[in-house]
């Protein structure tokens, strides 16, 4: 057991920390308070390399293990990066991306993957429906064989980058009358007729991810679309779920770090009754939870990143174990730190504020806290 | 062109919260971030475009300990193509004209048509490119702001007051010291980082550069910190108040007494 990175490793990360500070932070707020999604970070992303970190160097990624990966998901956090602009890149780069790098043809990556490793395209993944969130075999989307092509037809909901996605890798069933079984994946591209987004939702954070509908009204797409083969759709859908639990979740590791750092900076600062409100125990234990929560997420969240290194194929106690601990113990560590900063900590201009919004998508987002438990006792 | 960029490791300004030690001689360096300083990320990246024009390739040089082979490595994976660390006990605590001539017995070994450093250290005196230039009886030109590559020449702006710009040609070869903003230096992805992870970075001590420790050495140092102190605060700044119209009117006499408005 090797618990060190390596000099490349930390090397990268502090450029990250550095890029993103430089190139990124500055405009988070702005962003966030607009709830605009920005493209011109998104595309910085894409320039540095990060899009693409773990793909091959032949579709303009750089071959980065996965450890490397999840860190720069996390360095992002740290930087200050919001979790709106973490959760986009992560849908983008691992449901949809990963998932074409995974089970496409060869022709079907070279027509997509260089494009959304550079940025030019963005990615989106639709899974959940309005009737098939946790429950995903209940999906009513269908995908109906007709000629050389299918036609979709049903809603997606809560797609992260839904309404400026360029490419969409769909779930449908091309067998209604089964349950997982008939569930398959394709591609379908922004501007096929019967495709349509709806408009952003409104949320309570990880505001600047565009989150939307999709609308598939007789969408006719040629066969060669499918990804994988007819039925093959929720096993595809179960790979990206431990994606969606170890590097997406590590934006809300490095996010914690922010917290410590930001914290304990202003704590040492910020004087009452005489002394710097850091001196005060109440204050200290504040800082401690902060600390305790970052350390042990950022095992859990590297634990799954060492075990798909090591080539273990599916590793879905680690993922449930690390998006339950992220989702449901954030929220002490997340208000503690608002609490620290006092009345600013409820500012905006803070960012306290706002990563106690993003966090409470940990609980919720790819799989319910409560659908971890039940992972997790079955395992048991 | 074989180019030569002198770098620095520093402490990092953006990352620390800078503190003077108990002695008051120094600043805490116990818990203190390092980086390469920025400046000399403006000279490397200078130097690459250039390279990349003209061809010729750009080595990087540190005069520091073991610590400093990080940032070696990152000016290589931005485009630098070989490291060169100068490290000796007997370095330690050199003063600028000490580094300057450590600097210079590198050039001397090498074979460079042109040397560059950043304008200046996050935690220096902006004295060791002029001092250089001197001893290798090199031209010199300071806080260059645009390079263009001639036969044997180049044409080099400079920032000078006021916002004006003076150009110049200066003969090969030459020491020019690179002022920020001349071009956007790049960032250093995984791929670069990886591509120069086990390159190797020659070591010369004192012997290998045939100069003589004591004579560049902290004992050698003819510039010596007296006092280091945080400055007293000032006066604060003075608040206008009154309507718009009064603090408009206050704000124009003021301008014109201190000669901002004519």
């Amino acid at each position: 057991m090797d618990f060190a990175f390596t000099k490349e490793q930390l090397m990268f990360k502090k450029e990250i920390i550095r890029f993103a500070k430089k190139e990124i932070v500055p405009r988070v707020q702005e962003y966030d308070l607009n709830e605009a999604f920005d493209f011109e970070s998104f595309r910085k992303l894409g320039d540095f390399g990060i899009l693409g970190l773990h793909f091959p160097e032949t579709y303009g990624g750089s071959g980065a293990d996965v450890v490397t990966t999840v860190m720069a998901g996390e360095a992002l956090g740290e930087a200050g990066v919001d979790g709106g602009l973490t959760l986009a890149y992560g849908a983008h780069s691992f449901l949809c991306a990963d998932t074409i790098l995974r089970h496409a043809t060869e022709e079907q990556r070279q027509r997509y993957l260089p494009k959304l490793i550079s940025g030019e395209w963005i990615g989106c993944m639709g899974l959940t429906e309005p009737d098939a969130g946790s429950d995903v075999a209940s999906m009513k989307t269908t995908a109906e064989k007709k000629g050389d092509k299918y036609v979709l037809n049903g809603s997606k909901i809560f797609i992260t980058n839904g309404p400026i996605a360029d490419v969409a890798v769909v779930y449908a069933k091309t067998d209604p009358s089964q349950k997982h079984a008939g569930i398959s994946a394709f591609i379908v591209e922004k501007g096929t007729k019967g495709f349509a987004a709806g408009a952003p939702l409104i949320k309570m954070g990880v505001r600047t991810s565009q989150t939307s509908e999709l609308f598939f009204n007789n969408c006719e797409i040629p066969e060669e679309n499918l990804l994988g083969k007819e039925g093959e759709g929720f096993n595809m859908s179960l790979q990206t779920v431990e994606w969606d639990r170890s590097a997406l979740l590590a934006p809300f590791v490095g996010a914690a770090k922010y917290m410590l750092n930001s914290c304990a900076d202003y704590a040492r600062k910020r004087e009452q009754f005489g002394r710097p409100i850091g001196k005060f125990q109440a204050v200290k234990h504040k800082l401690a939870n902060i600390r305790i929560f970052a350390e042990a997420s950022q095992s859990l969240a590297y634990k799954i990143a060492w075990c798909k290194d090591q080539g273990r194929p599916l590793n879905h106690l680690e993922a449930a174990v690390a998006k339950l601990f992220v989702g449901d113990w954030s929220i002490g560590p997340a208000n503690d730190a608002m609490v620290v900063f006092g009345g600013y900590g409820f500012c905006h201009e803070y960012n306290m504020e706002r990563i106690f919004r993003d966090s409470r998508l940990a609980p919720i987002g790819g799989g319910t806290s409560d659908i971890q438990k039940m992972i997790i006792s079955k395992i048991i | 062109m074989e180019i030569l960029v002198c770098v620095k490791r520093v402490p990092d300004t953006a990352e620390n919260e800078i503190e003077i030690n108990s002695e008051g001689n120094d600043i805490e360096r116990d818990d203190l971030v390092y980086s390469v300083n920025e400046w000399d990320n403006y000279a490397v990246e200078e130097a690459i475009q250039i390279v990349d024009k003209v061809g010729g390739s750009v080595t990087v040089v540190t005069v520091g300990d073991e610590e400093s082979e990080e940032v070696l490595r990152r000016e290589m994976a931005m485009g630098a193509q070989n490291g060169l660390l100068l490290t000796d006990d007997g370095f330690e605590g050199a003063d600028g004209k000490g580094t300057a001539s450590i600097l210079a017995a590198a050039v001397k070994k090498g074979n460079y048509d042109l040397i560059l450093t950043g304008a200046q250290a996050d935690d220096g005196a902006a004295e060791v490119g002029g001092m250089l230039a001197a001893m290798l009886d090199y031209p010199y030109a300071s806080l260059v702001n645009t390079i263009e590559t001639q036969d044997g020449k180049l044409k080099v702006g400079r920032e000078v007051e006021g916002g004006n710009q003076d150009m110049y040609e200066i003969e090969l070869p030459c020491v020019l010291s690179i002022q920020t903003g001349i071009n956007e230096p790049r960032y250093v992805g995984i791929r670069g980082i990886r591509k120069v992870a086990s390159v190797e970075i020659p070591e010369y001590g004192a012997s290998d550069l045939g100069i003589d420790a004591s004579s560049v050495g902290g004992d050698a140092a003819k510039v010596k910190r007296m006092d280091y102190f945080m400055p007293e605060m000032g006066e604060g700044a003075e608040m206008l108040e009154g309507s718009t119209e009064e603090i408009i009117e206050k704000l124009i006499e003021y301008l014109k007494a201190k000669g901002g408005l004519k």
